[in-house]
């Protein structure tokens, strides 16, 4: 039985410990803000926090985080406010959308271990993060903008 | 356990809306119309698309009596911001206060709503007008009501924010409060609408309203078709024949039953091709979860009947489709005599291009939920077109399209992928088999190996200059498998509507011009990619400029400006039989030379195309008209010794006529900038022994923040309010290649002439 804590909510799960935990949350759990991208660890759709940690949801096997605290963007912030949604919202990020609850847990991690990141850092850090619409000038903007108020 | 299971769709159809104006059967205009008199009127394409427009406000509007409008958005959302856009011009009309607004996505069914195919960069194009109709006719029924109320004349009212007022007294009415009584108004012809003057919009035009999913993308709330969940659901994966036009032969599902969580294993039909959008057919693994399903896919073993395209080689077709591109084919164009005047031109310019097939890759991959039981179907599904996936869902169950409701999710990108229904026939199929609601999700790979390709083209263009350098003849062939490969049999020419995305309605001054199309065949699934056969058509045109450019001595854009020519309405007469012109009328939406000039000299301007850059840099620029807009790039690019590019500005100016959201107009360029980028850099989808080589974002990498560029800066074009309004979303993508290539011309010396420019910059 492994047990996991999410969003503050205490969560068990008997069935396979190898299910990647981004299908434990939206599908076992219902919790669907975390998206499937790549399943590969390669574009960050399914970013989530374990530990506080940024952690790729769709290589993270349920045995991995057995005991463990996980964040998903629902619970980031009860009212949906924490700086980076704000600061999202101020600039106007999201074009489809689609992947800026990875891109805005990413860069919640970021500023959290970073709380004063160069551009350079900003652009290393989300590098990981694909977005196909091309939001990339916004994103690094609201980075900056969660970052430093400006 | 979050146990509570929210379809996330409303179907409106069931929706008792007992106050207000409720939804009834509409009127419906199938040919958009007349604006008010004085205000010059435009004819858009709208009325030739299938069931035209609707402008009827009954079917798109509604007023509780707390006040709160609800607008229907009748086209999908994958990015462009169209659910909030349209919806917007509605409240703007109707004077209704965007804060007390809501916007409900319509299902699909066309009857109601008009045309709902969100693609061609058509939905402002087609809507603009209707909307304002809607939002007027609107206002006048609701200026009727409190006229009615107050016993005076409805001259004496007007609506103003969410009221209306009795202008001598200073009495008001909220709309909430007259909802009731507007709803019995009749709608007023119209011909007899009074739409505001532009210079009272709010809204419109501004680009001061956030769009309206914002708060619910930020949170994780907003749903897409990955998000649909039903009491009772399954989750599907499936196993696909690899090579296009395979077959299933058999399969051994005993390692995938093993998986935990698995619970089914079926066959799935598939159609044999071109199989249009019906599935390809394969093996489903049916599980609790869609981990589960894709581990018991993975599991499972299959033998496959490849069929007629297990040859093909992206090797060995490029080498048929430059030998093709070498000889006469099909002339689709043809003015004046080029063959002879190439013969006699004191020097000839030629350049051949390439650019490959290329994936979609959607954030979100292909997904769609059914629910098929007691002889009708329901879906949830990410479609850019309902009423599409509606008939062709009726089609493959053998039900009437009255009994199947498509409810349109967001999407998680498009960039028209999304046009094509075949994952939401495949969850129909498999629901209807196991009596289940199920979700088919498709992985990354699925999505890259089954997509329906992007073509891939060879470009032959011959330019003749007479002694002063003047282009006196020009000749351009272009050899690609055709979209209508997926829809008929030895398709092998380009549909017209393929032809006229920027090459037999190349613009350019020249007497003579001949256009050829020679025969390519399809291996594989060819369909509509964001600005589709404007890519390689522009990219061979915008290249070829700044090559007679380099060999002539001139600059690129003087260049650019000469062959355009002097600010004219371009006539291309009996030189092509069936231009397209985004199938929209000529009289609305000529070819304007004088609007090519002034993009061109807008984004010069702007983006100051006479400075110096530093060693290592470049300037490059292209112009393309597409989806009947007007649009000029200019990229800078930095080139390093190790052959490494970044892209430190564009500047990009649009003249798409007159704009409702230049917000949102800003977003698209600057995202059409980061897939120009990645198409040059990275784009290419290869077949080997007919099986598409790549599968996921290692080995098709797209650009990514690191390597994006610095700034993009979007110049639009101001347009009074009678200049129609044209496309958006696709446009920006095809200048952006030809641009930065000739940008890294400029800062190497290397010309690239074919796509993805890869490791061309490499030192060997």
């Amino acid at each position: 039985m492994i047990k996991v804590t999410v969003n503050g909510q205490e969560h068990s799960w008997d069935g396979d410990p190898s299910l990647p935990l981004l299908w434990y949350l939206r599908d076992e759990v219902g919790l669907t803000g975390t998206k499937f991208g790549c399943g590969k660890a390669l574009c960050g759709a399914c970013t989530v926090h374990v530990e506080g940690a940024a952690a790729r949801s769709c290589i993270t096997a349920m045995s991995d985080v057995d005991g463990q605290k996980v964040t998903t963007i629902e619970g980031l912030d009860p009212h949906g406010d924490h700086p980076v949604q704000k600061a999202w919202r101020e600039v106007n990020v999201p074009q489809c959308g689609y992947c800026q609850a990875g891109q805005i847990m990413q860069a919640a991690a970021l500023l959290k271990d970073n709380p004063h990141p160069s551009d350079g850092d900003i652009r290393d850090t989300m590098s990981g993060n694909i977005c196909r619409c091309g939001c990339y000038q916004r994103i690094e903007a609201a980075v900056r903008l969660a970052a430093t108020g400006a | 356990m979050h146990g509570n299971i929210v379809p996330p769709i409303e179907n409106v159809s069931r929706r008792a809306i007992l106050r207000g104006m409720g939804i009834t059967a509409g009127l419906v205009l199938a040919a958009p119309v007349l604006s008010r008199p004085g205000m010059a009127a435009y004819n858009t394409g709208a009325g030739a698309m299938p069931h035209g427009t609707v402008n009827d406000p009954r079917v798109f509007v509604s007023i509780a009596p707390d006040g709160i409008v609800t607008i229907l958005a009748h086209r999908s959302e994958m990015g462009t911001g169209v659910r909030t856009s349209l919806p917007m011009i509605v409240a703007d009309e109707m004077e209704a206060d965007w804060t007390r607004v809501q916007v409900r996505q319509a299902p699909g069914d066309e009857v109601r709503f008009g045309n709902q195919d969100t693609d061609g960069s058509r939905s402002t194009r087609h809507y603009l007008m209707p909307m304002r109709q809607v939002g007027a006719a609107a206002r006048m029924m609701l200026e009727a009501a409190a006229a009615k109320r107050w016993n005076v004349a409805v001259t004496e009212v007007t609506a103003a924010n969410h009221e209306v007022v009795h202008t001598a007294t200073g009495r008001k009415l909220g709309f909430g409060e007259l909802a009731n009584d507007a709803a019995v108004q009749p709608v007023a012809d119209v011909s007899r609408l009074r739409l505001k003057d532009p210079k009272d919009f709010r809204y419109m035009g501004k680009g001061q309203v956030g769009i309206v999913d914002l708060h619910d993308i930020t949170t994780g709330k907003a749903m897409y078709g990955i998000d649909t969940r039903l009491p009772g659901m399954k989750y599907a994966a499936l196993a696909r024949p690899p090579v296009t036009g395979g077959k299933l032969v058999s399969f051994d599902a005993t390692e995938a039953m093993k998986v935990s969580g698995v619970e089914n294993v079926i066959e799935v039909q598939g159609w044999p091709w071109p199989s249009k959008f019906q599935p390809l057919g394969g093996v489903a693994v049916i599980a609790r979860n869609t981990g589960a399903a894709i581990m018991g896919r993975d599991a499972l073993k299959v033998v496959w009947d490849d069929g007629a395209n297990a040859k093909y080689d992206s090797v060995s077709y490029r080498t048929e489709l430059e030998d093709a591109a070498r000889k006469p084919g099909l002339v689709v164009r043809n003015n004046g005599d080029a063959e002879a005047a190439l013969k006699s031109a004191d020097k000839v310019v030629v350049g051949e291009y390439y650019l490959p097939h290329v994936a979609h890759v959607s954030m979100e991959p292909p997904v769609a939920t059914a629910h098929v039981a007691d002889g009708r179907a329901e879906i949830w599904a990410p479609v850019q077109s309902p009423q599409g996936t509606r008939d062709d869902v009726a089609k493959t169950l053998g039900i009437p399209v009255e009994n199947v409701t498509v409810n349109v999710t967001l999407l998680g990108g498009g960039f028209g992928r999304k046009s094509k229904c075949d994952y939401a026939l495949e969850a129909a199929l498999i629901s209807k088999t196991i009596g289940a609601p199920v979700k088919v999700q498709w992985t990354r790979e699925d999505d890259v190996r089954h997509d329906f390709l992007h073509t891939v083209s060879a470009e032959r263009i011959e330019a003749g200059l007479d002694k002063s350098g003047k282009v006196i003849a020009w000749r351009h062939r272009s050899v690609a498998p055709t979209i209508a490969s997926t829809f008929a049999a030895g398709a092998k020419h380009q549909a017209p509507f393929e032809l006229g995305m920027g090459f037999v309605d190349m613009p350019f001054d020249i007497a003579n011009v001949r256009c050829e199309n020679p025969e390519a065949a399809a291996h594989t699934r060819i369909g509509w990619f964001r600005s589709v056969s404007n890519i390689p058509h522009s990219f061979a045109v915008q290249t070829m400029v700044a090559e007679i450019a380099q060999q002539t001595g001139r600059d690129p854009k003087d260049m650019l400006l000469e062959l355009i020519g002097p600010a004219r309405i371009v006539d291309i007469g009996a030189g092509v039989k069936d231009l397209w012109n985004y199938g929209e009328p000529v009289d609305s939406y000529p070819i304007d030379a004088g609007r090519l000039r002034r993009v061109v000299e807008l984004v010069a301007e702007k983006g100051e195309w006479s400075r110096k850059v530093p060693k290592g840099h470049g300037l490059g620029i292209a112009v393309h008209r597409s989806f009947v807009s007007y649009i000029a790039t200019i990229v800078e690019v930095a080139v390093d010794d190790k052959g490494q590019l970044s892209v430190p500005r564009v500047d990009t100016a649009i003249d798409c006529g007159t704009f409702v959201n230049p917000e949102r107009i800003q977003s698209q360029i600057e995202g059409a900038a980061i897939m120009g980028l990645s198409l040059a850099k990275y784009g290419e989808i290869t077949f080997k022994d007919g099986r598409v080589v790549q599968g996921n974002f290692d080995d098709h990498p797209v650009v990514r923040i690191d390597e994006a560029p610095k700034i993009t800066n979007v110049h639009i074009m101001p347009a009074a309010p009678d200049v129609p309004p044209s496309g958006v979303g696709e446009p920006g993508v095809p200048p952006f290649a030809p641009a930065l290539c000739n940008a890294i011309f400029a800062a190497t010396g290397k010309r690239i002439r074919s796509l993805p420019i890869g490791k061309q910059l490499e030192p060997a």
